[in-house]
């Protein structure tokens, strides 16, 4: 900023702008210095999952050891034939079907937020994000009872109940903001050309949100993928989530740290990709809608 | 939530034509219509569990001795504040959050005002950085507990050993990072995992920051610390209210990163992870309920706080569109 400055208040003054440009420089480097430092345990995470555990485990640490796969193949059962497939499985299958149940269900309620506003609509906006500051400890419980009850317990459908309650708050505000960025002459022009709701919500609304429904969707699904305690409690060998099969994995296998990096690697990809894709939208999302 | 309403009725006007007294009804039903699944939906799914634990949390109810069961009253609650375990996890609770929040609000402002900056490759930095975010938590804390923090072959003290060879040094201190200091052990984890967060509210209010302003007071000579500490800081006052908060109602909540690092062990078991142990391992399931029932009563106090600062920043929005 200080560079391009400079200029418009006098053109005549090199040393303070050498002076700036200097400074500017140092500053990106710090920047850069701090984005290493903080990315560096992630960093060594993917580089201890691609040594040798005979490398893996060593004071100082082995930064040059050769690479090798055999922690991934390790941890996919190749020795112990136990693989952590179920437990991805039913991690995706909970993630996406609760995306899915939450689009369903804050599309529309966002619709009406947003849209076609209903009276009173931001205390309803802030009932929703109420519920989201409920402490999950304190209705656990009374789930963990009824599920038993119910014979519901260790089971995947349970969670994409109680992950759609835990995401749609979120996903109600996010939309709503998205909608509401979408121009009302749009939307006008639209119906009287003669297009009617359901055509308006195809053809010109969710063509226009659509960016922001995507990134919706995938924080929904990141968070899905995320939660422990719920799986923890709820779930047993049969839904068991991946987040539950990793804490596990330690206990069950001894350490082997080339292994468990492996497996924290694999287990944290789906939103590492996830996340690095809605970057923009993931503020927005984060402070629920309120910060653009 | 009241300056939030009051600030509906001009908003709304231009988007929806004022209903016709005749028809109306049927119209504000059809209006209402699509909210209603997602209403029913939450209420049912978190309003009532919470009622069901409030009525539990009245009774003296260990599920290992389901005859006993009976009526208590406030005993629970009675329990909850006497019983020292949990006296100590509410400390641990706010010293955990306290230090958490106020420590990647320090970094996280640093962060994004150096990122606020046009330097080469800031996109690549912004996805450093943002990389500690989007780890599993559970990854996270297992990373930091077996690959960082372990006495024998973490990178900490592998680093303390490496530097402290090249300074000719043999036995450099090989702290047990986890053991000799618990708490901060955690802290430190969490603090990794949500610096990225605060950083990216803070850099969208550093951004949207309105330009001409700043360059009006660098034109009237104003030092970069005088612009900052005038300009930039109270603009990012909401920002910053928002993040602690957002951010308080997350770290309260935290259980992965004390079950993964300690197992709540030497004294970093915090509400959450307290209440959890207390029904699935004790199996007391009243005074789990009331000391969640607690919980809730700290969170509605920082929330509603947290609402008004988004019912604000929100009604500025709305008011600007």
């Amino acid at each position: 900023m200080t560079a391009t400055t400079v200029p418009t208040s006098s053109p005549v003054v090199p040393r303070p702008a050498r002076r700036a440009k200097r400074r500017s420089a140092a500053l990106g480097l710090l920047a850069w210095a701090a984005g290493l430092a903080f990315c560096l345990p992630a960093l060594w995470m993917l580089l201890t999952s691609l040594h040798a555990e005979s490398d893996a485990a060593t004071n100082p640490p082995s930064v040059f050891a050769p690479l090798t796969l055999d922690g991934y193949r390790a941890f996919f059962g190749a020795d112990t034939g136990v693989t952590p497939w179920p437990p991805l499985l039913n991690s995706l299958g909970a993630s996406f079907f609760s995306t899915l149940l939450v689009l369903l269900l804050a599309l529309p309620a966002a619709y009406a937020l947003s849209i076609r506003r209903v009276r009173k609509w931001t205390d309803v906006l802030f009932f929703f994000l109420s519920t989201k500051m409920l402490p999950v400890v304190a209705g656990l419980l009374p789930v963990y009872l009824f599920a038993k009850n119910a014979g519901m317990l260790d089971n995947i459908w349970l969670l994409v109940l109680l992950y759609t309650s835990m995401n749609l708050p979120i996903a109600v505000w996010m939309l709503q903001s998205f909608l509401a960025d979408v121009p009302v002459s749009v939307i006008e022009a639209a119906q009287v050309d003669g297009a009617r709701l359901p055509t308006v919500l195809a053809r010109v609304i969710a063509p226009m949100a659509a960016p922001g429904i995507a990134a919706t969707a995938l924080i929904c699904f990141i968070f899905s993928w995320n939660e422990l305690l719920f799986a923890r409690v709820l779930t047993g060998v049969v839904a068991q989530t991946a987040p539950v099969f990793l804490t596990g994995f330690v206990t069950s296998q001894g350490l082997f740290l080339a292994q468990l990096c492996a497996a924290s690697v694999v287990v944290s990809l789906p939103v590492l990709a996830a996340g690095y894709a809605a970057q923009d939208k993931l503020v927005q999302g984060l402070s629920l809608g309120a910060v653009k | 939530m009241t300056t939030a309403a009051g600030t509906s009725a001009p908003v709304s006007a231009p988007r929806t034509p004022a209903p016709t007294p005749g028809k109306g009804r049927r119209r504000a039903w059809a209006t209402r219509a699509p909210l209603l699944p997602a209403l029913v939906f939450l209420i049912v799914v978190t309003q009532l569990p919470f009622v069901a634990t409030l009525v539990i949390s009245l009774f003296d109810w260990n599920s290992l001795n389901p005859d006993k069961r009976a009526f208590n009253g406030l005993g629970n609650y009675a329990s909850v504040f006497t019983d020292a375990a949990l006296r100590d996890s509410v400390v641990t609770t706010v010293l955990l959050t306290a230090g958490v929040v106020i420590a990647t609000v320090v970094l996280g402002l640093a962060l994004a005002l150096l990122l606020d900056r046009t330097f080469f490759g800031r996109g690549m930095v912004r996805t450093l950085l943002i990389t500690p975010f989007l780890l599993v938590p559970v990854s996270a804390a297992l990373l930091w507990k077996h690959a960082l923090y372990n006495p024998e072959y973490g990178l900490f003290n592998g680093a303390l050993s490496w530097i402290g060879d090249l300074f000719g040094d043999t036995s450099p201190g090989q702290p047990d990072w986890i053991a000799d200091m618990p708490l901060l052990a955690v802290i430190a984890a969490l603090v990794w995992q949500w610096t990225p967060f605060m950083m990216l509210i803070l850099l969208a209010g550093l951004q949207s920051r309105p330009a001409e302003v700043v360059e009006a007071a660098r034109l009237d000579g104003a030092s970069a610390w005088q612009t900052f500490r005038h300009l930039t800081l109270p603009h990012l006052r909401r920002y910053l209210e928002l993040g602690v908060l957002l951010g308080a109602v997350h770290i309260v909540q935290n259980f992965d990163a004390v079950f993964t690092l300690t197992a709540g062990g030497l004294g970093t078991a915090n509400l959450p992870y307290t209440i959890y142990q207390t029904f699935y391992q004790a199996h007391e399931y009243g005074l789990a309920s009331a000391a969640g029932v607690v919980v809730v009563i700290g969170t509605i106090i920082i929330a509603t706080f947290a609402l008004r600062v988004v019912s604000s920043l929100f009604s500025e929005e709305a008011n600007r569109a």
